[in-house]
């Protein structure tokens, strides 16, 4: 008994300490952390490359990867797995999304400097701050007021001034700031706001991630033409081939 | 203080109290799991909470001489223990934080759910602890207290089934506190204890009436849809409505409306009109839509798969399965639809439709063309004799658990071979059963549904299949097309058409080419069609062999349409797991087979081990006992005996009866009375010191007439089909009876012949028959899933032979 209760002390002061040191974590650890993670992004792509029709996905997407402090955007308690590459809890039932996951829907937009982008959905604004490092406008819309209110100083605090955030409702897109170069939708509901599609420019992409907060199942991508058509590719986000063998 | 003594009166009441209370608290916690959690989470927690009897067993082996010199207050003690820990553990139990999709991404979530079946073992295993500790006592008496414990619970399974619908399920819970305060009344009654002990129950009925309501509130995970919608501002429940079917939310969403249409076309310009929406089980989400009886307003509902039909030709009778809020019915109604046939299961949900939102739908659940019945789908079309224009089946899961395979473990008799045979022989000449489901990548339902299809229409011995057959598909949702004859020119024109005006892609019509595939929603390879084209040839087998989910067509003898799961592809799957690869895991399969290991490793934890290490009460086994080997294999066969051939039964009747609540409800409650009662009349072969001759009669029965069953049921069925369910109710029992009656009978013959010389060993023998029975019902499903119904019954008829075997050396 005597040897459990020992045990148990020294666990706990050892937990303990992990806990104290967790926070004098320092930026650089943290930048090193972020580079051995976009190291992994671009293998994981790699391997996916049958299903992202490419190899390696937009430098500049990698590199506002490596840019942006994920560890800025998830609860306290998660900071320690910020670079893991896994979606994390942010309270209100709501996720950060897996870091692969943001890259390959950033790079599916085809962003350049002048763009300005909508993104309905902002939860922790992790998103809207890698689209930011890309581009020259963000607009970003929640719907959950606490998360919207956290994710707009967070922004702030963080310099992100080209980012613009609203509370409310997505459905009918930001009339006064259309038409949008490229839109992403992380918070879909039964089908696609038709005003959303009208919002995007001729030439413009809208990605949406489908499935689950912690497991996406496909990734939609809707391409508008020059000629105002829309052409959707249902996207599977893993190299996965349904059938075995030959046919 | 008084103590037990031998003189003290059977506790008959308190023990069939006591198991009605336990079982029922069983089925509650079923329920109370599924709105908190996941359904299938709920299954994997409540078959570990059972070991609870397993370790009780290990517990007594140890300790029963100590306890037994103060039955009465260890009694009575166990019992307000049970009591007490039903609530208190649930309510800890749901303030874990654990959440089922994290757990293969965070170690946390294990010790979370380890914790959770500790807390809810507890419950069980006091319970359990009574009814080990009266066999023990009254081991002279072991029948008649069987039979108590079994008739009780087969009485608890009936009464939880009543309390909910009038009772919210947390509400539920405080009352089986309540009532199990009750049992210790009873018990305290029964064995003469005093006044002054008697004292204790005031204090603990006290605070359990007066726990504070917010206490008892449900906890519900932050991920399901009710509570994600709760958050958006100006969302607020207006009703909440129980039944054992579901827990309905009613929520209004005035600021954000719902605008649920699912699948819904992007060239559409059309926005749903109001919508109120009914959530079940905090999770499944339908609406009621409003109708001012404007038809623009549901332009929309031409703007989804599921229209196709309506574009073929006038329709006038139309059958739609599983009504809902009734969006199908609206569809119909804008197609101009004459004559409508609406099923819908839930009771609570029509009720609403008619009364408080009749006037907000527009009285679509009282208008003159449209007749509503309250059944389940299957069933009511067996026992229909109309045929129709178009049978509509409505897609009944929700996406989010569909998606993540979430009713691998449920069967499903609306999409099996011989379901799909019944509702083509519904259809009138050149009509059309359609159904649609949810799309998910890569493709598995729509196929496996195609599969099944192709299957029933060989079996109905259809020519040229092929030309029957169309399927379209939107990026969400697929809508799968049979007709009761030949697609015509002018039809596939329409088809055509139809999903050009919206950007559907046709997956498969009577000679499509493969430049029309793929077009608007594109896949990276033209899935779809390519299945459709090769289920629909010689090479079909070969196909469904090499593609990586179970695309088999389901029978009503393997009615698993939602397990996907291949082992072959599971490491496949695993390596993918850290790049995106997690959404491919048939996690319900996977789930059972991690209970049925857990299960396995717990039970030989907590209750093999410590019997092995520790010998309690080391007492040799006399030369003509039955010894500890024999015994655990005899109790062992009789656990998985049992369960396997009562979920098998309970399967059968599931389709006569249709209705799955009240089939299990009766079958359950058929088997543990009868069981019951033939426990209670097992008792004179036990006096006669002639148990062997009972278990060999008993075995020989359930022999006999499980394999008369297994060949004799179906055909039965069939010409029973058509009757009044109350008679159905009754055939169901007359034809359990006598299974069960002989059921209830090696289990407690096998106990008295334990009586005299090895009484040690009852306790152990409890504690492993409890064991066996949780790994039982696990097995059964595998067995089930694998092989079906019809091996696990003969699995069980060999192991009672086993068991029976067992004793014939014992007495030569």
């Amino acid at each position: 008994m005597i040897h459990f209760k020992h045990k148990a002390v020294l666990f706990i002061t050892l937990y303990m300490l992990v806990g104290l040191i967790t926070p004098l974590f320092a930026d650089d650890d943290y930048t090193r952390l972020r580079h051995i993670l976009v190291e992994a992004i671009e293998a994981d792509v790699k391997a996916t490359s049958l299903h992202l029709d490419k190899k390696t996905l937009d430098p500049q997407v990698l590199n506002a990867m490596r840019k942006v402090p994920r560890h800025e955007f998830v609860p306290s308690l998660y900071r320690r797995s910020s670079y893991t590459n896994r979606p994390l809890p942010i309270g209100y039932g709501q996720t950060i999304s897996q870091p692969y996951m943001v890259a390959v829907m950033t790079d599916l937009l085809k962003l350049k400097p002048n763009h300005q982008v909508l993104e309905i959905g902002t939860g922790s604004g992790y998103q809207a701050a890698m689209l930011a490092e890309l581009v020259n406008q963000v607009f970003t819309i929640e719907i959950i007021k606490p998360l919207a209110d956290e994710a707009k100083s967070r922004l702030a605090r963080l310099g992100y001034d080209n980012i613009e955030t609203r509370i409310g409702d997505g459905y009918y897109g930001w009339e006064e700031h259309a038409p949008f170069d490229a839109i992403v939708v992380t918070a879909a509901g039964s089908h696609v706001p038709p005003a959303l599609i009208k919002q995007l420019k001729p030439g413009g992409h809208m990605v949406i991630p489908v499935g689950s907060q912690f497991m996406v199942q496909q990734l939609l991508l809707i391409e508008k033409t020059a000629d105002n058509k829309v052409k959707v590719s249902q996207i599977m986000p893993v190299t996965f081939v349904p059938l075995t063998g030959k046919h | 203080m008084p103590s037990g003594s031998n003189n003290t009166s059977l506790p008959r009441y308190s023990i069939a109290m006591l198991s009605a209370c336990a079982l029922a608290y069983e089925v509650l916690l079923m329920r109370l799991f599924s709105i908190i959690q996941w359904h299938h989470f709920a299954y994997m927690i409540i078959s570990l909470a059972l070991l609870g009897y397993g370790a009780s067993g290990t517990f007594l082996s140890f300790f029963s001489q100590h306890l037994q010199r103060h039955f009465s207050k260890v009694y009575l003690a166990n019992i307000l223990l049970f009591s007490l820990t039903t609530i208190i553990c649930f309510l800890v139990a749901q303030q874990i934080p654990f959440n089922a999709e994290e757990i293969l991404l965070d170690v946390k979530q294990s010790f979370y759910l380890l914790y959770i079946y500790l807390l809810l073992t507890l419950p069980f295993f006091f319970a359990a602890n009574a009814i080990g500790l009266a066999f023990m006592k009254h081991r002279q008496h072991i029948s008649q207290i069987y039979a108590a414990d079994m008739i009780g619970a087969g009485l608890g399974s009936i009464v939880i089934i009543a309390l909910l619908f009038y009772l919210l399920p947390n509400e539920a819970l405080r009352l089986l506190a309540v009532l199990g305060i009750l049992a210790g009344v009873l018990a305290c009654w029964e064995l003469g204890i005093v006044r002054k002990t008697r004292l204790i129950f005031i204090p603990l009925l006290v605070l359990l009436l007066l726990l504070p309501t917010k206490w008892t509130t449900l906890t519900i995970s932050p991920y399901k849809s009710l509570e994600q919608t709760m958050r958006i501002t100006g969302t607020r429940m207006i009703a909440e409505h129980s039944s054992p079917l579901a827990l309905l939310n009613i929520i209004e969403s005035p600021v954000i409306p719902f605008r649920h249409a699912p699948g819904l076309s992007f060239n559409a310009d059309i926005e749903p009109p109001k919508q109120i929406g009914i959530f079940s089980d905090a999770d499944s989400m339908t609406v009621i839509t409003e109708n001012s009886g404007n038809k623009k307003d549901f332009r929309y509902l031409d703007q989804i798969t599921s229209a196709l039909p309506y574009h073929f030709r006038q329709l006038d009778d139309v059958l739609i399965l599983g009504a809902g809020g009734g969006a199908d019915i609206l569809q119909a109604n804008y197609h101009g639809v004459t004559n409508i046939d609406a099923v819908e299961l839930n009771p609570q949900i029509v009720k609403l439709m008619r009364e408080k939102y009749a006037v907000f739908s527009g009285q679509l659940y009282n208008q003159a063309n449209t007749h509503i019945h309250i059944d389940e789908a299957r069933g009511f079309v067996s026992a229909s004799n109309k045929q129709f224009d178009l049978i509509q089946m409505a897609m009944f899961d929700s996406f989010s658990a569909s998606s993540a395979g979430l009713y691998a473990l449920s069967e499903s008799y609306l999409y099996t071979v011989e379901a799909f045979q019944t509702y083509l022989a519904h259809l009138k000449t050149n009509g059309y059963l359609a159904i649609s489901r949810w799309v998910k990548l890569p493709a598995r339902d729509t196929l496996k549904l195609l599969a099944t299809a192709i299957a029933a229409l060989k079996k109905n011995e259809i020519v040229d299949i092929e030309k029957s057959i169309v399927l379209i598909r939107s990026w969400q949702t697929s809508t799968l097309i049979i007709k009761n004859g030949h697609f015509s020119k002018k039809e596939i024109t329409a088809l055509q058409n139809f999903c050009q005006q919206r950007s559907f892609d046709v997956a498969y019509y009577p000679n499509i080419k493969a430049t029309e595939v793929n077009i608007y929603n594109r896949l990276r390879q033209p899935y779809y069609y390519q299945a459709a084209n090769a289920l629909l040839t010689e090479d079909s087998e070969r196909y469904i062999e090499n593609y990586k989910f179970n695309l088999q067509p389901t029978t009503d003898d393997h009615p698993y349409f939602f397990n996907f799961f291949k082992w072959s592809t599971l490491e496949e799957i695993l390596k993918l797991s850290g790049k995106g690869g997690l959404p491919l895991l048939e996690w319900g399969y996977l789930i059972l087979i991690a209970t049925l290991l857990q299960a396995l490793v717990i039970s030989f934890v907590l209750i093999l081990l410590p019997l092995i290490i520790f010998k309690p009460e080391q007492q040799k086994s006399p030369l003509n006992g039955l010894g500890r080997l024999r015994t655990f294999a005899y109790f062992s066969l009789l656990g998985l005996a049992f369960l396997f051939i009562e979920i098998a039964y309970m399967q059968k009747f599931i389709l006569f009866l249709h209705h799955p609540l009240y089939a299990i409800a009766v079958v359950l409650a058929a088997f543990l009375v009868f069981a019951g009662l033939g426990s209670n009349y097992s008792t004179r072969f036990a006096q006669q010191e002639n148990q062997h001759k009972g278990v060999m009669i008993a075995v020989g029965s359930i022999s006999i007439i499980s394999v008369i069953y297994l060949f004799s049921l179906t055909p039965i069925f069939n010409t029973l089909i058509g009757l009044p369910t109350v008679i159905k109710v009754l055939f169901t029992i007359i034809l359990i009876a006598p299974l069960a009656f002989f059921m209830g009978m090696p289990f407690p013959l096998g106990l008295s012949m334990l009586q005299d010389k090895e009484h040690h060993l009852i306790p152990w023998a409890w504690g492993i028959n409890g064991c066996a029975s949780v790994i039982s019902a696990i097995v059964a499903t595998l067995l089930a899933l694998h092989f079906g119904f019809s091996l696990v019954i003969f699995a069980a008829v060999l192991f009672y032979c086993s068991a029976a075997l067992l004793l014939i050396k014992k007495y030569h």
